[in-house]
């Protein structure tokens, strides 16, 4: 009796789990075919957005690499950018006619070329990860947040400072773009900047990829392994979990995917200087994780979406209505000042500070799960650890479907 | 090897540093309490800048003013700003910090960034983004006043080519030291600074003798708020000018000094303030001469290492007693 009903429990937990991974799996598919429609739509419809997409999909890359070290791990990396600042200067160094090391001739020729430079980009990244991460994933949450931070600062200040190598502030031009894709008949798929297409899809295909592996890492023994250092290192460690290296593959493995976006960024934007890479990237990128629902992998592409498109479109486009209005009501004294003359003149992008700032605060305060909390997260994130339900909750439900089932 | 040069260099980091000791200690007092980055109190600082250089500017005292309405008027802009800063500190923990304290160490430490971004942006609508001057109220005589040159003692020994003594750096060291004298009396020798250290040992314990926790919490803030305020009063006398941005790096700079001295310790923040104040300046002035290709931009390369390595290997700072909980 009791070992069927154990069995009865087990067989219906994994049913539920698997009804919702095929629940969860048919939901990507209408979404990436959805967005895979999307440029048609933008010509159809004369948006003339897919420029400003583009920006969008690597910072979804970011949002979902950090989501691995911050999300999974529960590691606060606030130097994030760091990484990404690592992944555009390796392709820089590796593809670019400038770049001291091709004059120099210390890069093989077959290297040259976009894709194999992005490969060694991620996986120089991720080398860098455990470089920074070794020494320093032993100390504590918050401790950890600042020395990220540290390197954060430290590693595009030596791209600025080391002019030599780095070309200084000005920083390498003409780096690699992907050869074109000869088609049939004449044809073919060319990736200079003005290609929106092309970068689209290639972004796409690269972030289907990343979701990908992600999720499978997600479910992986390493992803179970680092939920349980995120929820109580010391139980993880004595359940025969070694912490460090487990932290350090979250930190690699989020590293090299900030590479990778790195690399695609700098073949994409021709050049790199260090002036791109500064502390309001890895915050950013921070508020879409958190934003979004930290740990839960597609609550963060939402993030994303809903950060990007705020920096990247609606700044913009919402800008000049805004004004017209302003000058329409011209005359409205607050105690601020002139509300009509503040709305004729203000532009929105220079609210990105406060709009991150205010995801961050609000988030934690009012929903500290994100707006499409991962469940597990939730639950942590609400309570102190002492009453920390999920367990629970979990096992209420697997109990309750095992009942059902039975009765 | 030039010695001019490094004293010079020592007296400007002695200035700059009691300012970051000013700042560390808000950090180091937050801390020892709640066990918070505050990450937001390097841009408090700022606004206590901004603050204070428009409140000069309101009273309308220039250096053209008699000696008396000049120091009056900076007191004034001294005790303003600390107020400002002191409420502005607290509002923050009241409307944030304090509804997190149980939640998990690092939703705080979040929602502390996304205030320094907040407080950025504020700074950006309130003065713009570009680096605001300070009103020109010390009298120039007063900046360039070299008071080794003047002081009878020495004779006439030195001149402007050998070290220069500023008025300015006198005003720094006569405003911080008085400040870090009431602040230590004001932890060591009043009921609520007792009740601040009682706090920072055992929470609960601390509770549980009847001391009111939030209260408690919340004079730290303030108190730490107000040494802020001090602080960017001073700054924006002593640089002269402002910026929305200043907050990250003087903040950094001052956690990083906080960290050096062993967080939680005040003592430590000061001198640590003071040393991080010393190698800022011979980075900055002295280094270049002495190692080729040094240059003042490696300054925050140099810093932030001082802050990784020093966390690496020595959590507990200088004068931090070793926790196990803090590695």
């Amino acid at each position: 009796m009791a070992v069927s009903s154990v069995q009865a429990r087990t067989e219906a937990f994994f049913a539920e789990r698997k009804s919702e991974s095929n629940d969860r799996l048919r939901k990507v598919l209408i979404g990436l075919v959805l967005v895979s429609l999307y440029p048609i739509l933008d010509r159809w419809l004369g948006l003339g957005l897919l420029g400003s997409l583009i920006p969008i999909l690597m910072y979804a890359l970011l949002a979902m690499g950090l989501n691995i070290v911050v999300g999974y791990a529960g590691l606060l990396d606030i130097g994030y950018v760091a990484f990404f600042i690592i992944g555009a200067y390796a392709q820089a160094f590796l593809t670019s006619p400038n770049s001291y090391f091709i004059r120099n001739g210390l890069v093989p020729g077959f290297v040259q070329n976009f894709w194999v430079a992005m490969l060694f980009s991620w996986v120089l990244a991720a080398i860098f990860g455990v470089l920074i991460g070794a020494p320093t994933l032993r100390l504590r949450g918050d401790y950890l947040a600042i020395v990220t931070l540290g390197f954060g600062e430290i590693v595009p200040d030596f791209f600025t400072n080391a002019a030599g190598i780095t070309g200084g502030p000005r920083g390498i031009g003409q780096i690699a773009k992907p050869p074109a894709i000869p088609l049939p008949g004449d044809r073919s798929i060319t990736f200079t900047s003005t290609d929106h297409f092309s970068w689209f899809y290639l972004l796409l295909v690269v972030g289907t990829l990343t979701l990908f592996v992600i999720t499978r890492l997600y479910d992986s023994r390493m992803g179970r392994a680092w939920q349980a250092i995120r929820e109580d290192e010391i139980a993880a460690a004595s359940m025969g979990i070694p912490p460090v290296s487990t932290k350090l593959w979250a930190f690699a493995l989020g590293a090299s995917f900030a590479g990778f976006a790195g690399s695609v960024y700098s073949g994409y934007l021709n050049s790199v200087f260090p002036d791109q890479f500064q502390f309001s990237i890895s915050i950013l990128v921070l508020s879409m994780v958190i934003l979004g629902g930290i740990g839960n992998i597609y609550g963060v592409l939402a993030g994303a979406l809903i950060i990007g498109s705020f920096d990247r479109i609606l700044s913009i486009k919402l800008t000049p209505p805004m004004n017209s209005l302003g000058r329409m009501i011209s005359d409205w004294p607050t105690p601020f000042g002139n509300l009509g003359e503040f709305l004729a003149r203000h532009e929105l992008s220079s609210d990105r500070f406060l709009i991150f700032g205010l995801a961050l605060v609000l988030v934690m305060i009012l929903r500290p799960g994100g707006l499409f909390p991962s469940k597990q997260r939730a639950a942590e994130m609400q309570g102190d650890d002492d009453n920390f339900e999920f367990d629970d909750y979990e096992s209420n439900q697997t109990l309750r479907a095992a009942r059902r089932k039975e009765a | 090897m030039n010695w001019t040069l490094f004293f010079q260099m020592v007296i400007i980091g002695i200035s700059t540093g009691s300012l970051i000791a000013l700042i560390a200690l808000g950090y180091t007092l937050v801390y020892g309490i709640v066990e918070l980055i505050n990450f937001a109190h390097g841009e408090v600082f700022m606004l206590g800048s901004f603050f204070a250089g428009t409140v000069i500017g309101l009273t309308g005292v220039t250096s053209e003013n008699s000696t008396f309405q000049i120091v009056g008027t900076l007191l004034l802009a001294l005790l303003a700003s600390m107020v400002f800063c002191a409420v502005l500190n607290a509002f923050i923990d009241r409307v944030a910090y304090r509804r997190l304290r149980n939640a998990p160490r690092l939703a705080p430490l979040i929602a502390a960034i996304g205030f320094s971004f907040i407080l950025q942006n504020i700074a950006i609508y309130w003065k713009g983004p570009n680096p605001i001057i300070a009103p020109k109220i010390l009298p120039k005589e007063f900046t360039q006043y070299n008071i080794l040159k003047r002081w009878d003692i020495f004779g006439g020994y030195f001149d402007d080519k050998f070290i220069r003594f500023m008025a300015k750096d006198v005003m720094v060291i006569a405003i911080t030291i008085p400040l870090l004298i009431a602040m230590t009396w004001f932890v060591y020798h009043t009921r609520i600074g007792t009740a601040m250290r009682a706090t920072a040992q055992d929470r609960e314990a601390a509770a549980l003798m009847g001391i009111d926790i939030n209260r408690t919490i919340q004079v730290a803030f303030l108190l730490g708020g107000s040494l802020a305020g001090a602080a960017g009063m001073v700054a924006l006398i002593y640089n002269s000018s402002a910026r929305f941005n200043m907050g990250f790096q003087y903040g950094l700079f001052a956690f990083t000094a906080a960290v050096l001295g062993g967080i939680g310790n005040l003592f430590g923040a000061v001198v640590g303030g003071l040393l991080i104040g010393l190698i800022w300046a011979m980075s900055d002035g002295w280094m270049p001469t002495v190692v080729p290709g040094w240059g003042a931009q490696w300054t925050n390369t140099v810093i932030f290492s001082i802050l990784v390595l020093v966390l690496i290997f020595r959590p507990a700072g200088l004068f931090g007693k070793a926790t196990t909980e803090k590695v």
